[in-house]
């Protein structure tokens, strides 16, 4: 597909659609195979830039393959991913990260054996120039001070100087959201970010994840339909490795084919 | 980052009457005071040393100590902070020893090249760190036993290229006459300078790979070894890490390897044999892994005991060439009884004071 092959297309933005880089996110025909089993085929999508995307499925839906393949945490199969039109298919995940995407993952993947304060600053690290100093930090230290910034974003203030392996699941959670949220990202995966946690922690999941600046858009899988679709504005619906809907969340939650598929109809 | 975010600055406005300056102020007024009484009074103990001690002693036991305490540092640094086992520190050692040797003055004159010691340490240091950066960049494409693997075909092949090559490393006899510079009229040879100055470079050494394990660096490298792929998907490139790793190891081990020959006055191929290789092994893992001191506590162990053990076998009536099936067995207790070595035995002591159930909390806290 290219601009030539659209005659009929007007605006710089149909034009820029067509091209895929006037999205955030751009995936054309990715798939991934493992072996003989097809976890992702042919996964077309679009995401703009600061959109709240929700991706619902069953287990093995092909959702997790979906965000690694995004990720760079392995390369699809076939395919293309372009972020912010940049083409990334071929990038390694460091490089992505790089460019400002992020993600979370749905098993907590955090240096268990340093403090809060460690974790986020590693993370503010990453995407630094200051990755390879041999100097420890200054008392006036940018990234230590932003690390600060962000243990207060969420909540995790008064155990910031904690070893992550004493802190409870929740906290776990909130601190991958935090790990996730450095060094100015402008597209997070969030990868069941309430799985696990207490009503009240779920609460406060939605209110950093509907708080976050409006730029920065998402694209977030959760089994809990309360908190998918109150902090998405459209859901892409995933069945055996294809994308099965699209829609607004009020319409996907009324079509009974999804109903019949994944909300059990009696939800 | 350029992207301004709206948040990002009311934030930071927070930062400035928050956390931040209390808990930088508790740093800075404590930071002699975290150093554990135990550490000063070893630093006054090995100051005072050469007052106390024989020649042999300073030179033999802690001239040695320190010399392959450092080498086994280097090792601790990738292993402990890095996941990363290299048999090949000693190599590198021996790569500045040799290095030294040729573009310094040795009483092979046919080969050394006879520059000055201002030209000859750093080239050595340079030569050391690259060859160690190489063998880095091969290694970090494996992971586990096969770098353990891959480090040692390196070291071998090294030992046997160093034998069999006459033009460059003098093949078998290999390089003797090789003295340090007399600097500041110091003869470095005598025992007392020797000590001083193994003594000074080791503590360099040691303080920092304390320093670089909690700088981002350090902090970084302890992620790759935790979780490569989660540093991966912090926008950490994971093996240009490691290969950094390999360098700063490098240039600790090439050092050592500098004061090696300069003690002995002479290198050969034998120094970086396959037993001397895989003895750095041996005492980093008998003194510990985890802490930086713990190499030094394995290679003095390794050091008193290849000295005495002829004196012990002897006087037991055994003969007195056995000396390594001592510090064999030696090294099999200790791995057996502590499997991270004698600072692992040491903390286990401390824990188990503390969790008495009939004492005080503070039992085992200095």
């Amino acid at each position: 597909m290219n601009v030539a092959a659209a005659p009929n297309q007007t605006s710089v933005a149909d034009r820029l659609s067509v091209t895929g880089t006037g999205n955030a996110l751009e995936l054309r025909g990715v798939s991934k195979m493992f072996g003989a089993l097809a976890a992702l085929s042919d996964v077309t999508m679009s995401v703009r830039p600061g959109e709240r995307r929700a991706v619902l499925g069953s287990n093995g839906a092909g959702k997790t393959t979906l965000f690694n393949c995004i990720t760079g945490d392995f390369l699809p199969t076939t395919g293309t991913v372009r972020f912010f039109g940049e083409d990334i298919s071929v990038f390694p995940a460091h490089e992505r990260i790089r460019r400002g995407l992020r993600r979370t993952y749905q098993i907590s993947l955090l240096f268990t054996g340093l403090s809060v304060l460690d974790n986020i600053y590693l993370a503010c690290c990453g995407v630094s120039r200051g990755r390879f100093s041999f100097l420890r930090p200054r008392r006036n230290d940018a990234l230590m001070a932003t690390s600060e910034d962000l243990v207060n974003v969420v909540h995790l203030r008064d155990v910031k100087d904690t070893r992550v392996s004493e802190l409870s699941y929740g906290q776990q959670r909130q601190l991958e959201i935090a790990m996730a949220l450095s060094g100015a990202p402008r597209f997070i995966l969030f990868d069941e970010p309430a799985a696990g946690l207490s009503p009240t922690e779920r609460s406060e999941l939605i209110e950093i994840l509907t708080g976050l600046p409006g730029h920065m858009g998402y694209i977030i899988i959760e089994h809990d339909m309360d908190v998918a679709l109150r902090v998405s504005e459209s859901v892409t619906m995933m069945h055996n490795g294809r994308i099965f809907k699209e829609g607004k969340p009020a319409e996907i939650e009324e079509d009974p084919e999804v109903q019949a598929l994944y909300l059990g109809g009696g939800e | 980052m350029s992207v301004t975010d709206p948040t990002a600055s009311t934030l930071s406005t927070q930062s400035a009457f928050g956390v931040n300056d209390q808990s930088e102020e508790e740093r800075a007024r404590t930071w002699y005071e975290r150093i554990p009484a135990a550490y000063w009074v070893l630093a006054v103990i090995l100051l005072i040393m050469p007052a106390m001690a024989s020649n042999f002693t300073l030179d033999q036991i802690f001239g040695r100590t320190f010399i392959i305490g450092m080498i086994a540092l280097s090792l601790m640094f990738l292993a402990g902070y890095g996941g990363m086992v290299s048999i090949v520190q000693m190599t590198i050692a021996a790569v500045a020893g040799y290095m030294v040797a040729i573009f310094g003055t040795s009483a092979i004159t046919a080969i050394s090249l006879g520059w000055p010691w201002w030209i000859s340490v750093p080239l050595a240091l340079v030569i050391a760190v690259l060859f160690g950066t190489a063998v880095g960049a091969l290694a970090v494409r494996t992971e586990g036993i096969y770098t353990i693997m891959i480090t040692l075909a390196i070291a071998s092949a090294f030992f046997y290229f160093a034998r069999q090559n006459y033009t460059l490393f003098n093949g078998f006899s290999g390089f003797n006459g090789v003295l340090p510079p007399k600097l500041f009229g110091v003869d470095w040879r005598g025992a007392r300078a020797l000590y001083y100055l193994t003594l000074f470079w080791a503590t360099l050494s040691f303080l920092a790979v304390l320093y670089v394990s909690r700088s981002p660096f350090g902090l970084a490298l302890q992620g790759v070894r935790d979780n490569p792929r989660r540093m991966a998907a912090l926008g950490y490139n994971v093996n240009a890490h490691r290969v950094a790793a390999y360098a700063f190891a490098a240039l600790i081990a090439g050092v050592a390897g500098v004061l090696n020959v300069w003690q002995y006055a002479q290198i050969s191929p034998g120094t970086a044999g396959t037993g001397p290789v895989i003895d750095i092994l041996v005492i980093a893992v008998i003194g510990g892994m985890n802490r930086p001191i713990g190499p030094f506590i394995g290679a003095f162990i390794y050091v008193v005991l290849k000295t005495f053990a002829i004196d012990i076998l002897i006087s037991m009536g055994l003969s007195g060439d056995r000396f390594q099936l001592l510090i064999g067995i030696s090294f099999l207790l200790i791995v057996f009884f502590s499997p991270d070595g004698i600072l692992g035995l040491w903390e286990r002591v401390r824990e188990s004071r503390k969790r008495d159930p009939l004492t005080d909390r503070g039992g085992g806290a200095p």
